[in-house]
């Protein structure tokens, strides 16, 4: 345990992916299994249970300091563990008494009862020093993080064991921790893990946000025309359907098991095939916001009626596989002729495919993005530009796929509250709740926390705290003197709110410094921008 | 919050003063600052005014073009030295316990008596006792209780109401001691010998201490400083600090040789391109803030230095109980926690809200 929170330290200060790569093969070269492989769990994310809840930590901690020092501690640090790590009573202070391994930990949590787990976890704070008790806590609740992307890890352990990091790729998700056999075969002790059978995640191709300035003013040098693939990009979430012989699941983009969300939908499966897709509400044909969609989404069992009201289906735009047949490797143009005649001949139900978009000229391309600005496409957010040229490649590589989104809405906005922000941003006042005018009164309409730089932060930061006017625990009120030009995708209704809007994703596009508060928009404006 | 008066009040001098009046009666929060109604005297003032105590050297408790300026003879050495013929245009220099009438010329019952008493923050720091119409104030200034070299220790001042500052005012934050934080980069000078160790401190006491510490731990090769940090590192040696050997990198020839040596730089300094010149950087900043994970990050410190100017929670409330005045106002930093806590504690408390502090000087 001492040498897994000693490697979590480390990863965490140090920014250099080259440091970071010669501390975990470090600590990879001398630590025993299965420490090892719960360590590299940890990091990537792949923990399969939590050893304890959030809210053990919680009651133990208030039951040893004060309920507001620790509130007001929990919301200057700006997240729990640290907080813990500091205020948890210091029997063992900054000398270090013998820890049991982290295999040791994990497994003594795996295993006991309800009622143990408090006692263990308690003798276990109170030997640590604060470092320890961090790692602790961020391993036990599964909030690692340590700047070691589950991307960069793998590609640090492709180079430990001399392999390609695509080999790793496609082995990971048919792998379950402590990864003893993954580490043996990178030591060369082992064949390597065969996986074939398993219902596993392919990680996803991603695009690159489309150069507009470029495109525009230099478009021969960018892209010529007739090499992309043009789509409407679908306003749902990407999901990658995998069926087998073996079984069917619909996985995230990050490779998430979301099978149990979208039963409807994964008992009408009947083929073999891993496609890529956006799902979305679909009801007899139609496809609905998202919105509607996001009704269904997080909902562990839906219940028949919102199965009913809200048929999920998938706008399919690619294939890794068809039958047993792998297809990653023709380009876009082979694979999509391919989908093409399988969909013709199978017409699967709640399958649709993404509709190929034609047109001549950088004109009609404009023509088309202008087309998914306009509020009736309420199910489209852009485009998508794919070369036909290119093989299904995990990960972001470089000009092959690109995102041109539609240009967010706008509206001038009043800062009327902000709370503090956590990892990076913590103890930095970040979190904006801002409103807009109604009879001559401000009412809230979102909140936003990104869309600015650190400077700009500082600057926000400063003249938050120079304009509070009062104070809800963690939120202060300030002056409503300051209009934030907000960005944001979409605005829908909501009863939520009291002003009746919600926004979608909404970011601090401008700070308007200069404007008077009195000039922001008022709400009327706003809920014109909400499609009927 | 606000602490004393209404400000349109105007204070009655003609009238006779009762035997006793509280603080509260002759002190107020003005946006200049706090003032001192009878004395007509601000303290640390964040704008120009005709007439200041200045309780030390930072530069968000020191500022330059005030009329008349009390002191320290350290503080105003700094203050000169910062700010040359703005730092003011009159200026008392006052030692510690030695009183001194602000207004000579009212009534001895209407007089306003300052003290100075050292506060352990940084060379010349000090708190400032006010006694006027039988009662005590101290305000405090920013202080700490752990051994520091190059000051003089916190003296306890019995008084009515206490001003205490709250830049680590809650329960999370706990200095380590300073030769465990200076071990630190001493071991990872030894792991990573190949490595030019770069230290963010800042210009005016972080700096000198981390010096002292580095000594008293037995290192004794040349430190290498940023220009920045020089003079007031010269000026802290003519009070008889010794520093041992300060190189300024500028006069290093072959940058090179820094490797496995010790940089010190104002924090600006740290991802600044002047530090692009050295070899192999590894960055570590010496401040109370480096006990939050993400503060260190924010600086991007790799080594972070948990070494604090300021009291830590436990501090301050052993002052607070050392102290025990029965009335404590608290004033820049996490006010909420300390006036919480100081209540539990049986003293009456309060928040001063007071503008213009910096926060990060640490």
């Amino acid at each position: 345990m001492e040498a897994f929170a000693t490697l979590l330290e480390l990863l965490y200060f140090t920014n250099s992916t080259l440091t970071k790569t010669a501390v975990i093969h470090d600590y990879l070269r001398n630590t025993r299994d299965p420490d090892r492989g719960w360590a590299i769990a940890a990091i990537a994310g792949t923990l399969k249970f939590d050893m304890f809840k959030r809210a053990l930590i919680k009651k133990l901690i208030l039951e040893r300091v004060d309920e507001t020092l620790f509130a007001l501690s929990y919301d200057y640090v700006g997240e729990m563990s640290e907080t813990v790590a500091h205020l948890w009573p210091n029997s063992a202070g900054e000398t270090a008494i013998e820890l049991p391994s982290l295999n040791e930990v994990v497994d003594h949590f795996r295993q006991a009862k309800k009622s143990d787990v408090e006692h263990y976890l308690v003798s276990l704070l109170d030997s640590m020093t604060p470092a320890q008790r961090w790692a602790l806590v961020k391993l036990g609740t599964r909030g690692l993080r340590v700047g070691v992307s589950a991307r960069l890890l793998k590609r640090i352990l492709a180079e430990y064991g001399n392999q390609d990091i695509d080999a790793i790729e496609a082995l990971w998700h048919g792998l379950e921790p402590p990864y003893t056999d993954l580490l043996a075969w990178l030591e060369g002790e082992a064949e390597k893990p065969d996986v074939s059978q398993r219902v596993t995640f392919n990680p996803v191709m991603l695009a690159h946000p489309l150069d507009e300035e470029r495109l525009l003013n230099d478009n021969q040098q960018y892209l010529r025309l007739s090499e992309w693939q043009t789509e409407w990009k679908y306003d749902g979430i990407r999901v990658q359907l995998v069926s087998t012989p073996n079984g069917k699941a619909l996985f995230s983009r990050t490779g998430d098991d979301i099978s149990h969300s979208f039963p409807d939908l994964l008992e009408q499966i009947d083929f073999e095939a891993i496609l890529d897709g956006e799902l979305l509400v679909i009801c007899d044909g139609q496809i609905g916001s998202f919105n509607q969609l996001q009704q269904r989404l997080n909902k562990k069992k839906p219940s028949k009626q919102l199965q009913a009201d809200s048929p999920v289906g998938i706008v399919v735009y690619d294939v890794l596989r068809l039958a047993n047949e792998s297809l990653t490797n023709l380009s876009l143009q082979q694979r999509r002729a391919q989908l093409d005649q399988w969909y013709a001949k199978l017409q699967p139900p709640r399958i649709q495919l993404s509709t190929v978009l034609y047109t001549p000229d950088l004109k009609g391309l404009v023509a088309l993005r202008q087309q998914a600005t306009d509020a009736q496409h309420n199910a489209v957010e852009g485009l998508m530009l794919k070369r036909l040229d290119s093989p299904y490649v995990s990960g972001r590589p470089a000009k092959q796929w690109l995102k041109w989104k539609r240009d967010p809405m706008l509206v001038d906005a009043v800062m009327m509250y902000a709370q503090r922000g956590s990892g990076k941003r913590s103890s930095f006042y970040s979190d904006y709740t801002f409103g807009v005018w109604h009879e001559d009164q401000l009412v809230p309409i979102g909140k936003a926390y990104s869309g600015f730089t650190d400077a700009e932060l500082k600057e926000l930061d400063r003249w938050i705290r120079r304009n509070t006017i009062g104070r809800f625990g963690p939120v202060k009120e300030v002056e409503k003197a300051l209009v934030l030009e907000v960005a944001f995708d979409s605005a829908h209704t909501s009863n939520r709110h009291k002003s009746g809007v919600a926004l979608r994703f909404p970011r601090i596009h401008r700070i308007r410094w200069d404007k008077p508060a009195i000039e922001a928009d008022v709400l009327a404006t706003v809920k014109k921008l909400i499609p009927d | 919050m606000c602490c004393g008066r209404s400000r349109d009040k105007q204070f009655q001098f003609n009238q006779t003063v009762p035997a006793t009046l509280h603080p509260r009666d002759w002190i107020e929060t003005r946006p200049e600052g706090l003032y001192c109604l009878p004395a007509e005297c601000f303290i640390d003032p964040h704008k120009p005014v005709a007439q200041a105590i200045i309780t030390h050297g930072h530069a968000d408790h020191a500022r330059p073009g005030n009329q008349w300026v009390v002191a320290t003879p350290a503080t105003l050495e700094i203050m000169q030295l910062r700010y040359a013929e703005q730092a003011w245009h009159e200026c008392i220099s006052l030692d510690y316990d030695q009183p001194l009438c602000l207004n000579p010329d009212a009534e001895e019952t209407e007089q306003v008596i300052l003290t100075f008493q050292p506060a352990g923050h940084i060379l010349g720091s000090a708190q400032a006792l006010l006694e006027y119409a039988g009662s005590r104030l101290v305000i405090s200034g920013d202080y700490k209780r752990r051994h520091d070299p190059t000051c003089d220790l916190f003296t306890v001042t019995p008084c009515d109401v206490f001003i205490t500052e709250a830049t680590f005012g809650l329960p999370v934050f706990k200095h380590p001691p300073i030769n465990q934080e200076i071990a630190k980069l001493l071991e990872s000078i030894r792991v990573f010998g190949d490595r030019c160790h770069l230290v963010g401190v800042y210009a005016l006491g972080k700096c000198q201490r981390v010096i002292l510490a580095l000594r008293e731990l037995g290192y004794d090769e040349p430190i290498f400083m940023h220009g920045a940090l020089i003079k007031m590192c010269e000026l802290y040696q003519s009070h008889g600090i010794e520093l041992g050997s300060l190189v300024a990198v500028n006069d290093v020839a072959d940058k090179r040789t820094l490797a496995g040596k010790i940089v010190l730089a104002p924090p600006s300094a740290l991802n600044d391109r002047w530090s692009r010149k050295l070899p192999n950087v590894r960055t570590a900043m010496a401040s109370g803030w480096m006990q939050i994970r993400a503060r260190s990050k924010q600086r991007n410190a790799e080594l972070p230095l948990v070494i604090s100017d300021h009291c830590d929670w436990p501090e301050l409330l052993q002052t607070l109980t050392e102290v025990n005045a029965p009335e404590v106002w608290v004033t820049h930093g996490r006010e909420e926690a300390l006036v919480y806590q100081a209540t539990s504690m049986g003293f009456r408390a309060q928040a001063l809200s007071l503008l213009g502090y910096e926060e990060e000087d640490d």
